[in-house]
């Protein structure tokens, strides 16, 4: 039907991009992760494994790997819980308000993450919003410190950010949801409870699934919130990439960190296609 | 409005003593529009009801009230000596055969039958023996481990009725369940939903639009016209004698008749018979197949007002196999049409009667 030359030229730009922009980086990347650095600060092209050994022996990069996916984790479930309810009502009982709704969860994600991290250091630190209301209520007597500069935190404005990535699939998913199937639900005697537990919610698990994905691979990869307001206990595995390829200038390691957790995110996509793959038909 | 409303308390429509399910007066609204304006129905045990209307005269909304997915303005549903209305569908003794039949599609065909057995806490012990033989009732037992997305329509269709009848319900309502399929499978599935429904004995009642699907099946059809019931007769006698000139035409092919009634003589255009009805202005119904060809040369017995007989001529005459149509038209450009048993090819003016007693009497129905 098409040429073949017609085929090609439309074939150019997907694979350019993908070329240009991942293929090239992570074939350096991958260089570099086997490099190492002299003690005169410079880079040395004498292939060997020490970067990998050194993340192994080392076990501050494992602790904070730990800790990352732990929060990770920790966001992805609160962000689901916060989401579900949310897409859920959206979906079945807002009515005229659905689109309102929908608009409001979406309106956070124009405004810039740094506007979002940096409101969060104020209404969290010691003369922040929150302290300056617990005090006025005298539930306490001095600022909380733990608000701000804590995994806690960390957390905090993670869920805050990456629940609509949540909400936006688990509520398309739910508005796949034939509501003739809840009809037919109600017919066949089950009750509003047993039928979201039958039907709505083993229908809707794509978008929990593909939400969850997200929250937790967008969480895992980030160093923003943990530079605004983690502190030094609330540091994650990228904020030591970032600070391996600029001030301690070791770009291998750097490399080699940033290889590992790639490897980790493309294994758990892999994962949950799987298990997707296996809800969706079974 | 009110005169409707008075039409369908005199109509002979209310509930029998025997019914299992009794439909009192219900009225439904959506907004300002009323769907149902009124309806009295009763619905006699094993009985198999059709509720036959065009889209748009409330006949899906009537089977959404009884299921309980909607809830009705006025009036009152009754089933079996109890209150159906004010419970919720999920605790109603009814199940529904839905349209695109809403199989649920994360479960296998054994899991989806099941689904009602489970709802309702049956006993585990008790569960796979009764859904293997409700899907042996619908012949689908090799399916039972499938899912229905591979199914064909015919076939998930089946298994949406084994689901439905698995729960031994009082009344299952079905909602134009063979509108999907195509033309054979649906004569097929119209044989064995019958069949089916004399095996189990079950109360059904039947959402269609298709006026001949309605006859094929019903022991009764409820002719729903814009939220009223225009009448509810068995086929046949809804056939034979329609009683309004909407019923007749909506029913089958009519012919209807605007005659002058008079010192017990109806006069339409010239063609004149006998006619016990009161004197004024009537309309009648005269189906296509009334309407025989004289014979040339069979004498006109004089006064002889039993049979009513015209000249007209041929203006269109249509092979139809075993019966042509033709459209005659007759004094007063009046055209009718008329099924005749091998007439040959036919021309120019032809004599055609018709007896007294096929000419029925209809009202002009219901205003909408």
């Amino acid at each position: 039907m098409y040429s073949r030359a017609y085929k090609a030229a439309v074939a150019i730009p997907p694979v350019l991009w993908v070329t240009v922009f991942l293929l090239g980086p992570y074939a350096i990347l991958f260089c570099y992760s086997f490099w190492s650095v002299s003690p005169q600060q410079v880079i040395v092209h004498n292939w060997n494994i020490q970067n990998y050994l050194q993340l192994m022996r080392n076990p501050i990069y494992l602790t904070v790997l730990f800790r990352s996916m732990r929060i990770a984790a920790t966001v992805t479930l609160l962000a689901l819980v916060l989401g579900y309810p949310l897409a859920y009502y959206a979906s079945f009982y807002a009515a005229l308000r659905k689109d309102l709704l929908y608009q409001l969860v979406i309106i956070p994600l124009w405004a810039s993450y740094l506007v979002r991290g940096y409101a969060w250091k104020t209404i969290l630190g010691s003369d922040g919003v929150l302290n300056g209301f617990l005090q006025y209520l005298h539930i306490t007597q001095r600022p909380v410190e733990f608000l701000l500069y804590s995994p806690f935190a960390v957390i905090l404005t993670l869920t805050h950010i990456y629940t609509p990535f949540t909400f936006l699939p688990i509520y398309a998913s739910l508005e796949h949801v034939p509501r003739n199937l809840v009809e037919a639900s109600h017919d066949l005697g089950a009750s509003s409870w047993s039928t979201f537990r039958r039907v709505i919610l083993p229908l809707s698990l794509p978008g929990v699934l593909a939400g969850a994905t997200f929250a937790f691979v967008l969480t895992l990869g980030d160093f923003l919130a943990p530079l605004l307001v983690g502190g030094p206990s609330g540091i994650m595995i990228s904020n030591i990439v970032v600070s391996l390829f600029g001030a301690a200038y070791n770009w291998p390691l750097g490399a080699a960190i940033s290889l590992c957790l790639l490897l980790l995110v493309v294994g758990m996509l892999f994962a949950t296609e799987q298990l997707e793959r296996k809800l969706t038909l079974s | 409005m009110s005169a409707p409303a008075t039409q369908s308390s005199t109509k002979p429509t209310a509930p029998l003593p025997e019914s299992l399910l009794s439909i009192r007066d219900v009225v439904k609204r959506f907004g300002k529009r009323s769907v149902l304006r009124g309806i009295s129905l009763g619905v006699a045990p094993g009985e198999f009801l059709t509720i036959l209307g065009e889209s748009g005269s409330g006949k899906t909304t009537l089977l959404r009230l009884i299921a309980g997915f909607e809830q009705l303005d006025r009036g009152e549903i009754w089933i079996a000596g109890e209150r159906l209305d004010p419970i919720p569908a999920f605790r109603r003794p009814v199940n529904t055969v839905f349209q695109s039949y809403a199989l649920f599609p994360h479960l296998s065909v054994f899991d989806n039958v099941a689904y009602g057995l489970r709802a309702r806490r049956t006993p585990k012990t008790e569960i796979p023996d009764r859904v293997r033989k409700a899907l042996q009732m619908v012949k689908m037992s090799e399916f039972e481990q499938s899912a229905p997305a591979r199914l064909s329509g015919g076939q998930q269709q089946r298994v949406a009725l084994a689901r439905a009848l698995v729960n031994r319900p009082r009344v299952l309502l079905l909602d134009e369940p063979l509108s999907a399929l195509d033309a054979n499978l649906r004569r097929q599935m119209q044989t064995e939903l019958k069949s089916l429904q004399r095996e189990v004995g079950i109360t059904f009642i039947f959402v269609t639009h298709d006026q001949e699907e309605a006859m094929a099946l019903s022991d009764r059809i409820a002719l729903l016209r814009a939220g009223l019931l225009e009448q509810v007769a068995g086929p046949r006698e809804i056939y034979a004698q329609p009683s309004t000139a909407y019923a007749a035409q909506f029913i089958g092919q009519t012919n209807l008749l605007n005659a002058e009634v008079r010192d017990g003589i109806a006069n339409a255009g010239g063609i004149v018979w006998r006619c016990f009805g009161p004197t004024g202005k009537t309309s009648f119904s005269l189906r296509p197949e009334c309407i025989r060809l004289v014979v040339p040369g069979t004498p006109a017995r004089a006064a002889d007002v039993a049979t009513a007989r015209f000249r007209a001529s041929i203006k269109n005459q249509t092979f139809g196999g075993p019966l042509d149509l033709l459209e005659i038209e007759c004094g007063n450009s009046q055209v009718l049409r008329a099924r005749i048993p091998n007439p040959g090819a036919l021309t120019g003016e032809r004599e055609f009667e018709f007896s007294a007693n096929d000419a029925v009497q209809v009202r002009d129905g219901s205003e909408v």
